[in-house]
């Protein structure tokens, strides 16, 4: 458990067996009065988010919660299957935690995965991940304006707008936590 | 700013004092906690001191230095932070709004918020109007400290001038007189600028018998709340026995008035080293 003093931004607590993040933290104590700790929170299986106040006496759940280090195997049906780096173990990651995500997954990629009482309820991709473009209009030469864009595909069939000069052929870099592009990569 | 703030004093015939720091025995309030030193505490506040100078006859007296509250930390809380208080004999708390309001003005350097008239407020019309109930007839400490926080404070921001939050529940007088014809309330008020508490004032309790009983009860709830329980200050209680003239008294946080008049969002902005 935790007490309220250890309340700050980014904590994560477990209220009614719910995994929430502090997103806002402020203390407060009126005159003469008790000090109060006034959150804002964010459920992270949801993301629902709510506001709740407590006082120095009281506890708050500490959540079971554990990032491990993983990567990437295979697609299998409505999941994902990816392998602990330590113990060699498989697990399972139901294709909703994956979400978009599943378009910048690579074979033996080095993801962290974020478990809840034992469930993955959460994967992180490195930040960025290249990928072929495989269709987009031609762009006009020597346009290097970045604020123009245009649409284009890449070779999952995952669509991105990427600037002007980007042709069919050439690689990028994506922000896997924007799912949007960053720039171009040189051709070796 | 501090030069404003002495010359302002200097002028009304009040004397600078100095008093420890390094204390025995903190006041007993239920809900500060002091630091540890050695075998003494750091002060919370200036106050017992100061008040057994008025009992020595002392009838003007200020003092500008650090305080210090263990497990303070927010936007507008450092656990090492500069009070200004000040003792005038012979005055009630009502006598502390004009000149805590010209102290506002004479240091605020023309800020026309400062220099408006004050917006006098009781408890019960402030919570009323923003919360819904009143605290007076059925004092509830729960709600009171949340409503003040979350209701009543953010709308005091919108009112003119600086806001004087008067007549608290005798529940939380702390070391403020009853008052005779209603114990059910406290000669205490607070001063609030832009939502933000800044000075607390009391027409001081006087009586040695209530005082002793105040602080016993307070040291029960804070045993009961497993907080460290300082003991009696016989001195200061001794000198209530032998002593003290009617007096008014307030404390100003420095740093929150600096924040006012910088704009700061935290108090941190507004001290050299905030991380001591």
């Amino acid at each position: 458990m935790y007490t309220a003093s250890d309340l700050r931004k980014g904590l994560k607590i477990e209220i009614d067996g719910q995994p929430y993040v502090i997103t806002d933290f402020q203390f407060s104590k009126p005159g003469k009065g008790q000090a109060l700790y006034r959150c804002k929170l964010k459920n992270i299986l949801t993301g629902s988010t709510q506001d709740r106040t407590y006082r120095s006496v009281d506890k708050v759940g500490k959540p079971d919660l554990l990032q491990k280090d993983m990567s990437y195997s295979y697609p299998e049906g409505e999941h994902f299957v990816f392998m602990d780096d330590e113990t060699y173990e498989q697990v399972l990651v139901d294709s909703d935690v994956v979400g978009d995500l599943k378009y910048f997954l690579q074979e033996e990629m080095q993801c962290k995965v974020l478990f809840f009482n034992e469930t993955p309820i959460d994967v992180e991709l490195p930040n960025f991940v290249e990928k072929e473009i495989v269709e987009t209009e031609p762009g006009a030469r020597g346009d290097t304006a970045t604020n123009v864009t245009k649409p284009a595909k890449v070779d999952n069939g995952y669509e991105i707008q990427v600037p002007l000069f980007i042709n069919e052929g050439d690689l990028v870099r994506i922000d896997t936590r924007t799912g949007e592009y960053a720039d171009r990569v040189n051709k070796k | 700013m501090m030069s404003d703030a002495r010359a302002f004093f200097a002028a009304r015939g009040y004397l600078e004092v100095e008093t420890p720091v390094r204390v025995k025995t903190p006041a007993l309030e239920e809900h500060i906690d002091a630091e540890a030193s050695g075998d003494h505490w750091l002060r919370t506040s200036p106050e017992l001191h100061m008040k057994r100078m008025v009992c020595a006859g002392y009838e003007r007296i200020f003092q500008i230095g650090p305080c210090f509250r263990r497990g303070e930390r927010g936007e507008r809380h450092l656990p090492e932070y500069a009070m200004l208080e000040w003792y005038r004999t012979g005055a009630t708390c009502e006598d502390l709004v004009p000149e805590t309001c010209a102290l506002l003005e004479a240091v605020g350097g023309g800020d026309a918020h400062l220099s408006a008239p004050p917006s006098v407020l009781t408890v019960s019309e402030a919570f009323e109007s923003y919360a819904g109930w009143d605290p007076i007839p059925a004092f509830d400490a729960e709600r009171f400290d949340l409503d003040l926080v979350e209701k009543v404070e953010p709308a005091l921001a919108g009112l003119p001038g600086p806001v004087v939050l008067t007549a608290f529940p005798s529940a939380r007088a702390a070391l403020a007189r009853c008052r005779p014809d209603d114990p059910r309330v406290a000669d205490r008020w607070e001063l609030y600028l832009n939502g933000v508490e800044l000075a607390n004032a009391y027409t001081e309790l006087t009586d040695p018998v209530e005082q002793r009983r105040r602080f016993e009860a307070c040291a029960a709830f804070r045993r009961e709340e497993g907080r460290d329980v300082y003991e009696m200050d016989e001195a200061f209680l001794g000198a209530l026995e032998e002593g003290m003239p009617a007096c008014a008294g307030i404390a100003l946080g420095m740093d929150r008035f600096l924040m006012y008049l910088t704009g700061a969002r935290d108090i941190a902005e507004v001290v050299a080293f905030a991380d001591g």
